[in-house]
């Protein structure tokens, strides 16, 4: 898997990060550094802030405080275009259109993040999708579902993943086979941050809210 | 380009495909300009009088139709993450969904309005002008709307909203669209209401993108 090698972020830097929602502080002067072939693990309680400093770091949350840096291999990136060339957000929602077939909405979320023909047909290959594409999303379970959307992860390879709860809809054998297509990742010089409750089946660091 | 290309593409799928919101907008249209009759009578010199406007009101309300689908469903489903992400900035992505919204719903309606304004009674030799009026006013409608849509984000009885949030802007393309065809109706002048109504609905294609940008990041924040 090659990472695109313009405005690639090589670390996230997130420091004295505040953000309030509904006018309630949910974390103030948080500080975070990932660097290349770095995982971590965003730990808390329902509410805590896990994806609200997901949506922050993809520049959909303004923070009340504090700021996220990307630097690619020539120093800071900036960051709307460091955003929409080197991150992948994967939010709780799978963003799959109910009506459409899953080869349609695959088609297009592969597209628009910026995927070949050939990445996709490799994406479907690994994730094993062949079988449902065929298929009205609203006929897949929560977990093809989540198999579907994660494909634009690997059809177009972005260094930064941001994974809210991942794994929630995925079974035992997804899970580990969703684990080591993250270690791939990591040993690539990927970053994840994942908003997690059960440990990251790679090696991370915790980072509790 | 291939990314706007994309978006459109899927945007005019979505609208026209399983669902066919064009073609329900076709059916509700029929039937506002079908009450008319119903309503003020049958008497034919009647009807010709009101024909090009009952063919415009007819217009705004069925452009209203599926403006809630525009931005709401993409809100919904998590879509509308995955387009603030993109590789172009979201103002290219109202722009994008702006003109499949006049392809898919306002092309159709624009050809649907002559015909209804012939079957009410208006003469003929308005008919092109009639098409041509409409299809520049769908333009206005769908960016006005998409603004409307985009801003009625997240709110619970979003439709209704919308359709308070966008009816007065629909006002000055009915009024120049309708004017226009009246006046050629009655043998007077009628470039000067077709070029306010061009004007308008230019100006909504040139500016609406970028105001309803700023609400859909707002709403996503």
């Amino acid at each position: 898997m090659e990472l695109p090698g313009r405005g690639v972020i090589r670390a996230l830097e997130v420091g004295g990060l505040s953000v309030s929602r509904g006018g309630r502080t949910l974390f103030a002067g948080l500080d975070l550094r990932i660097a290349a072939g770095e995982a971590v693990a965003l730990t808390g309680a329902n509410g805590s802030g896990k994806t609200s400093l997901l949506r922050a770091v993809a520049g959909l949350i303004r923070p009340d405080a504090g700021e996220v840096r990307f630097t690619g291999a020539g120093g800071t990136l900036e960051p709307e275009e460091a955003r929409a060339t080197s991150l992948h957000l994967m939010g709780h929602q799978d963003g799959l259109k109910t009506g459409r077939t899953a080869r349609e909405e695959l088609t297009f979320q592969a597209r628009w993040t910026g995927a070949s023909d050939a990445a996709v047909a490799a994406a479907v290959a690994q994730l094993e999708l062949k079988p449902l594409l065929a298929l009205e999303t609203r006929k897949l379970s929560a977990g093809q579902r989540r198999r579907t959307a994660l494909a634009r992860l690997f059809a177009s390879p972005r260094p930064l993943w941001l994974l809210d709860e991942p794994f929630a809809p995925l079974d035992a054998k997804w899970r580990s086979r969703f684990g080591e297509l993250m270690a791939l990742h990591l040993a690539d010089g990927g970053m994840v941050v994942a908003a997690v409750h059960d440990p990251l089946p790679v090696p991370a660091r915790q980072a509790a809210l | 380009m291939s990314a706007f290309l994309t978006l459109y593409r899927r945007e005019l799928e979505l609208a026209w495909g399983r669902g066919g919101g064009a073609l329900l907008a076709l059916g509700f249209y029929a039937g506002v300009a079908t009450l008319v009759p119903l309503a003020i009578g049958p008497d034919p010199e009647r009807l010709t009088a009101v024909a090009p406007g009952v063919a415009w009101i007819a217009l705004a309300l069925s452009a209203l139709l599926s403006l809630e689908r525009l931005y709401e469903r993409d809100y919904e489903d998590g879509t509308l993450d995955l387009l603030a992400l993109g590789p172009v900035p979201l103002t290219v992505v109202a722009l994008a969904k702006g003109l499949a919204q006049w392809t898919a719903g306002g092309l159709p309606l624009a050809l649907a309005a002559p015909v209804a304004a012939l079957v009410l009674g208006a003469p003929s030799e308005l008919a092109p002008l009639t098409f041509v009026t409409a299809l520049i006013g769908g333009l206005g409608f769908a960016f006005t709307g998409g603004m409307g849509a985009a801003l009625a984000l997240g709110a619970r009885r979003g439709g209704v909203l919308i359709a308070v949030v966008v009816l007065p802007l629909f006002c000055p393309p009915v009024i120049f669209g309708a004017g226009a065809l009246e006046a050629m109706a009655s043998g007077l002048n009628w470039t000067p209401g077709f070029a306010f109504l061009a004007a308008y609905s230019l100006g909504a294609l040139a500016l609406c993108p970028f105001a309803t940008a700023a609400a859909i990041r707002n709403a996503l924040s």
